[in-house]
């Protein structure tokens, strides 16, 4: 049995009340993803990727939702006012979602609820940004999708709590994959925070492939955060599809610090004036942890703007790759695109593959874009060990500073510490880095 | 406290320091002067350990330790510290990050635990409002687009919150107005006291009008050419280096 086929032969048996839409563009998913099959290196797109971990393994669906409460609190943001959804292993948790005091104007349901209740409005939208041929893995996502979170919003409905989505991991017996799909339907002049956040269980090995759809009509504003703290085992490829009109903003925050094999595609259409899109991505891998980040940006039209940076740190013998596309449109004159991606190396074996590329066709237009990779700053370890810090503390706090420039936009306060922490904490304990950031927000807070 | 002997140092094969003898007790202030060129700042950068000088002969002992066997994070926590000329940039860094982690570092090495954060609070604020730097300057990268005015504030702010034994300032008063000079000696003068020393390192005797050296050296071809009180420095400033370039090449 070939690769796509043991995989499909997982596919459940669906009831035959579903609506007729869903069944065949699940088909036409495992159709497409069996005549593609996995993509392998010699793929363009998957150059410095190997997905072979995915593709060899054997992975099962989670029956159930079950996870322990006290353990699911202790791990979360703690983001007590949120609109929280949550599912784990792919499963929606009634249990652990909390979505009582919506606006008039907002719904954040499971997937499989909106199917159900209104087929037709989710079936328009549903996969029209992530076709079954943008990658093997969109493919394989839409012959299994049958859950996720949808998230529509109505024209000039403002949500000011965040909508809190928890992709959650467990340490099974076996192995679990899980497709979920994420649909936001922003309604002109709309305005919401959205989070995923993927962690789990320390000894986790799952496999995530996830589908992110954003639709935002004139006038709305996103913000997307992606918190990927899933473990050192798990397997995560991930699609986020971003198609904004006139005055739109789409603000993306891309931040990696988990798994074994990452795979991020983020691609963003921006196709009538006004339309701006922010991409600020940040990744720390360390032990062979790879992650792939590939962005897109297509300028489709007139005065749209992007503005992006990425900043990787990685040590050890882990594996970064960088490629970020902007393309401008023939006539999409008075753009502009700002690229500028940043990486660190802490080790001599670490590694990163990076490649900007800007593709224009206007020539009106005002862009830049750059790439560079070094290590620390010498005259600043130097600068720091001349006031008693020794050596080692020195370059974790370059490192923790470097990582600072893009926690800076972050506007949620509890993930910016969260993320904090987490490089701090990845830094050797004895440093008490946690302890300084706690200390640099209380006397901010005096 | 300090005792330099002999001390020969060469940076990329040209001696600078050619035998220069020094000896700093605790509770004085002593002024290196000189022409430019003359080593002034050479004493000071081995001293803290910069990286480019050899010492070829001589040795640099602080409280009976051999400084030039201590790595350079050591030397500060000894309590040997160096204000820049040009102050480092540190990207990214707060300065509150570096202030606590200097401080913790030096406790440690005196055996003593991690300051408690509400001291610690209290303690830069204090210093802050004496170097009449707004607290945001705290939460500020070290350095990262000060002004240079500000640079030698925040030098002199570390120098208050860890305060060193030996606090060395290298031309501290370069790019001062007369406003910051002012701030900037004052912060020094509360340094003063008798279990601390300060060396300063100056081309010009204005700012020793408001830090009175107890003894004034003039650094002449990397030795110490002549050596006297607070008068000395009053001499320089009338007569100009020229005649003690010649006394001593007599």
């Amino acid at each position: 049995m070939s690769a796509p086929q043991r995989f499909l032969e997982r596919l459940p048996a669906r009831s035959s009340d579903e609506p007729s839409w869903i069944a065949a563009r699940r088909q036409a998913g495992a159709a497409r993803f069996e005549a593609v099959g996995f993509p392998t290196r010699r793929d363009e797109e998957w150059k410095y990727t190997d997905v072979r971990r995915i593709a060899e393994g054997d992975f099962g669906l989670a029956i159930h939702a079950d996870y322990d409460r006290a353990r699911f609190d202790e791990q979360r943001l703690a983001l007590d006012d949120a609109h929280r959804l949550v599912f784990v292993d792919g499963r929606f948790s009634a249990e652990l979602s909390e979505l009582d005091s919506l606006p008039n104007g907002a719904s954040v349901e499971p997937l499989s609820r909106a199917i159900d209740q209104d087929a037709e409005a989710i079936g328009g939208a549903l996969g029209r940004l992530a076709g079954v041929d943008f990658s093997p893995f969109t493919a394989l996502s839409t012959a299994f999708a049958d859950e996720g979170a949808v998230i529509r919003l109505a024209p000039g409905t403002a949500v000011e709590k965040p909508i809190y989505v928890v992709m959650l991991s467990r340490a099974n017996d076996v192995p679990v994959m899980s497709h979920p799909r994420m649909l936001i339907m922003a309604g002109a002049n709309s305005e919401a925070t959205v989070i995923e956040h993927y962690y789990g269980e320390a000894e986790a090995a799952n496999f995530t492939n996830v589908v992110t759809e954003v639709l935002l009509d004139r006038g709305a504003i996103i913000d997307h955060y992606k918190l990927q703290e899933a473990s050192l085992n798990d397997l995560h490829v991930a699609s986020i599809h971003v198609d904004q009109t006139r005055d739109s903003r789409f603000n993306s925050f891309n931040l990696n610090l988990g798994g074994a094999l990452v795979r991020n595609d983020l691609v963003a259409d921006l196709n009538a004036e006004g339309a701006e899109t922010t991409y600020n991505g940040l990744f720390f891998v360390q032990g062979r942890q790879h992650v792939d980040n590939h962005t897109l940006v297509n300028h489709n039209a007139p005065r749209t703007f992007s503005n992006e940076n990425y900043k990787g740190i990685l040590d050890d013998r882990a594996h970064g790759v960088f490629n970020g596309k902007v393309y401008v449109k023939r006539d999409a004159q008075q753009i502009e695109a700002y690229q500028n991606n940043a990486n660190l190396l802490l080790s001599d074996r670490a590694e990163i593959d990076t490649k900007p590329e800007l593709v224009i066709y206007a020539d009106d237009v005002k862009c830049s874009h750059g790439a560079t990779t070094g290590q620390l700053d010498e005259e600043a370890v130097y600068g720091l060990r001349t006031r008693g810090i020794d050596e080692a503390m020195a370059r974790a706090l370059l490192t923790l500073a470097f990582a600072g420039e893009v926690m800076e936009q972050v506007k949620l306060h509890v993930i910016a510490e969260r993320v904090e922490r987490a490089v701090a904490g990845r830094l050797p304990e004895r440093f008490n880095l946690a302890d300084l950031v706690e200390t640099a927000e209380a006397v901010q807070e005096v | 406290m300090l005792e330099v002997k002999n001390l020969h140092v060469t940076v990329e094969g040209k001696p600078i320091l050619k035998g220069l003898d020094l000896t700093v007790n605790a509770g004085e202030v002593h002024a290196i002067m000189g022409p430019n060129g003359a080593g002034k700042s050479t004493l000071s950068a081995v001293i803290a350990g910069k990286d480019g000088y050899e010492v070829t002969e001589g040795s640099i002992l602080f409280e009976g330790q051999d400084v030039l066997e201590m790595e350079i994070e050591e030397r500060a926590r000894a309590g040997l510290l160096l204000g820049f000329q040009y102050p480092i940039e540190i990207p990214g860094v707060k300065n509150i990050y570096l202030l606590k982690a200097a401080l913790n570092a030096a406790r440690a090495a005196r055996g003593e635990g991690e300051i408690p954060a509400p001291e610690f609070m209290k303690l830069v604020r204090e210093k802050s409002a004496e170097m009449k730097m707004d607290p945001s300057f705290l939460q500020r990268a070290v350095n990262e687009g000060f002004s240079g005015g500000e640079k030698k504030r925040n030098e002199i702010l570390q120098m208050l919150v860890l305060q060193p034994k030996l606090a060395m300032l290298d031309e501290i008063d370069s790019g001062l107005d007369i406003d910051a000079m002012k701030v900037v000696a004052q912060g020094v003068n509360s340094l003063r006291n008798a279990d601390r020393a300060i060396l300063l390192v100056t081309h010009y005797q204005r700012l020793l009008n408001h830090i009175e050296p107890d003894r004034v050296h003039v650094l002449v071809d990397g030795r110490i050419a002549k050596s006297g009180d607070k008068s000395l420095a009053l001499e320089l400033e009338s007569r100009g280096y020229d005649w003690v370039v010649e006394e001593s090449a007599a």
